[in-house]
């Protein structure tokens, strides 16, 4: 995996996400979101924020590459993704670490075997990334919450157990969507140095929200999305 | 503990004081995508009956097989003369000109008459004991036994025979090896062709149940795509997942019918003095199935439990490009 300090090179210094004029409908429907053009630059920080029901999720899911724009031109990491191989999607996603609004955690796996996932799927042997995981997960508060099956975990110990298969792959770009809204503020304050710190070693981190009380402890870039379109406060 | 654990390229800190050590096992080796228990448990037992009946078949085939090639090896190596008795000749001496003509025929390894004495015994299952064969026109029977693999022309011996001994008739059972060929032929033919359908009633069974099992996990192999696991991988996991299944099926199924065929042998041999098992025996040879046998069973577990794996992972990926 590229080093996170290395910005020599020209495919470091490309967008992370670059939309331009994206629009999204479901079916017939009208356009949920339309004429998105904006870039997410490399190791930037910013808030997704709008009401809900405004395209946040969605928008997500575009990075993703889990929905599929109408129209528009999307590229990641400086890649076209409108003809990429289902190869070199799997690629750009173990670029991107993802924080689900319902955790997405697999209910048959353990803590640890969950936060531990994307670096299973890569074919690693289990010796390479234990100390790494368990480290991460004590880290969070989970330390002795990893052999528990999430079923049983509390909701703001499932968030952190997400947070933590995100953040296990050091990835080039964190997508969180609300990952702060099961946890209380003193928790939610440190999740977000967190992700501050992860930012700081060379993270692209969007954070969707709509917590203003979370948003105005940093200033920084907001994306707010309404009526569909997408407005940037710098 | 305010910053992120140091990059993977560093080496881990030393574990801080007070906390527990790791414990020796994190993984449990659970499987990524789970197969509920209960389709599991019914597609292992349609497995296990698939197998069953396939191997049954096939055993039945191979029993088919193994014994024919003894029928038709000794009825193919044996001929007769049948000298019919006429008033006018004497019996004796035409049994004896026929045996010597027969000498003459190349390919011929033994000839062996039987003797009037021989010939009634041979009624007297028809007949009942204690009859008087004088009054009745007993034909004699000459046995001739060929060199093996030897095929000889019997135009002239027939020919010989018409001429000199009136009365004689060659058989060379030319009608029945080809008949018993034919019907051996097609038992084993229609053995392996249930194997095979058998066969593909398993890959179609382990087609609907990947198809289910990867409907009812979609949302676990969404997760596993977002955390960056290829289609190959996905796949993968669904066929180690179903080999199994399919191991544990075909095993219990080889099993059982393994069982049964050991103990269809014991039934068998208790029935042996009977007429009835007499019968079976005469078709079917002694009712065990050697190690031929037993290796093509064992050999079909095998391929089952193959098929399966090989199917799921093929339904995966089928499933996966059709999805996007």
């Amino acid at each position: 995996m590229k080093a996170f300090y290395d910005n020599d090179d020209d495919e470091s210094m490309a967008p992370a996400v670059h939309f331009e004029n994206v629009g999204v409908r479901y079916g017939m429907g009208p356009e949920v979101l339309r004429d998105l053009t904006f870039s997410i630059e490399p190791h930037s920080f910013q808030f997704l924020t709008g009401p809900s029901g405004a395209g946040k999720t969605t928008l997500l899911r575009l990075i993703l590459l889990s929905v599929k724009p109408t129209r528009g031109l999307i590229s990641l990491f400086g890649e076209d993704v409108s003809r990429i191989s289902k190869d070199e999607l799997t690629d750009l996603r173990r670029r991107m670490g993802v924080v689900f609004q319902d955790f997405r955690l697999l209910d048959h796996l353990t803590t640890y075997e969950n936060v531990a996932l994307p670096l299973r799927v890569q074919g690693k042997e289990e010796a390479s990334y234990r100390n790494e995981v368990v480290e991460l997960l004590r880290w969070v508060g989970l330390g002795d919450r990893m052999h528990m099956l999430p079923p049983v975990l509390s909701g703001g110990e499932k968030q952190r157990a997400a947070i933590a298969r995100a953040l296990i792959v050091r990835p080039d770009l964190l997508l969180a969507d609300e990952p702060t809204g099961n946890v209380d503020p003193s928790l939610a304050r440190r999740l977000l140095r967190l992700f501050i710190e992860l930012n700081r070693l060379g993270t692209s981190v969007v954070i969707a929200t709509h917590d203003f009380s979370l948003m105005d402890q940093l200033n920084v870039r907001r994306l707010v999305l309404g009526d569909g379109q997408l407005h940037i406060d710098e | 503990m305010s910053d992120l654990p140091p990059p993977r390229s560093s080496k881990p800190p030393p574990q801080q004081q007070g906390q527990r050590p790791l414990p020796a096992s994190l993984r449990r080796n659970a499987p990524l995508v789970p197969v509920d228990s209960a389709g599991g448990r019914a597609l292992a037992a349609v497995i296990a009956i698939l197998t069953f009946l396939a191997a049954l078949c096939a055993g039945g085939a191979e029993l088919v097989a193994t014994s024919s090639e003894q029928w038709r090896s000794d009825i193919a190596r044996e001929v007769t003369i049948q000298v019919r008795p006429n008033a006018q000749r004497a019996i004796q001496a035409d049994v004896d000109r026929a045996v010597a003509l027969a000498r003459q025929t190349p390919g011929v390894q033994d000839v062996q008459a039987f003797t009037r004495e021989e010939s009634e015994r041979l009624l007297e299952p028809w007949l009942g004991t204690g009859l008087d064969f004088d009054d009745l026109p007993v034909p004699r029977l000459i046995v001739l036994k060929l060199e093996a693999r030897a095929r000889p022309d019997f135009g002239p011996l027939r020919q010989a025979l018409k001429e000199q001994v009136p009365g004689a008739t060659l058989d060379d059972h030319a009608l029945w090896v080809s008949r018993l060929s034919t019907m051996a032929n097609t038992i084993i033919g229609i053995g392996a062709a249930l194997v095979v359908l058998v066969l593909v009633a398993a890959g179609l069974a382990v087609t609907f149940a990947t198809r289910g099992a990867m409907a009812g996990n979609r949302d676990v192999v969404e997760v596993l795509h977002f955390v960056g696991a290829s289609d190959d991988f996905i796949a993968r996991e669904f066929q180690r997942r179903f080999f199994k299944l399919g191991l544990r099926g075909s095993a219990a199924g080889a099993g059982a019918a393994l069982l049964l065929t050991v103990l269809l042998g014991f039934v068998t041999r208790s029935w042996r003095a009977s007429p009835a098992g007499d019968q079976i025996e005469a078709l079917f040879g002694t009712f065990s199935i050697g190690w031929r046998g037993y290796a093509i069973v064992v050999l079909i577990a095998l391929a089952v439990a193959v098929i399966t794996g090989i199917v799921s992972r093929l339904t995966v990926r089928r499933f996966l490009n059709g999805n996007g």
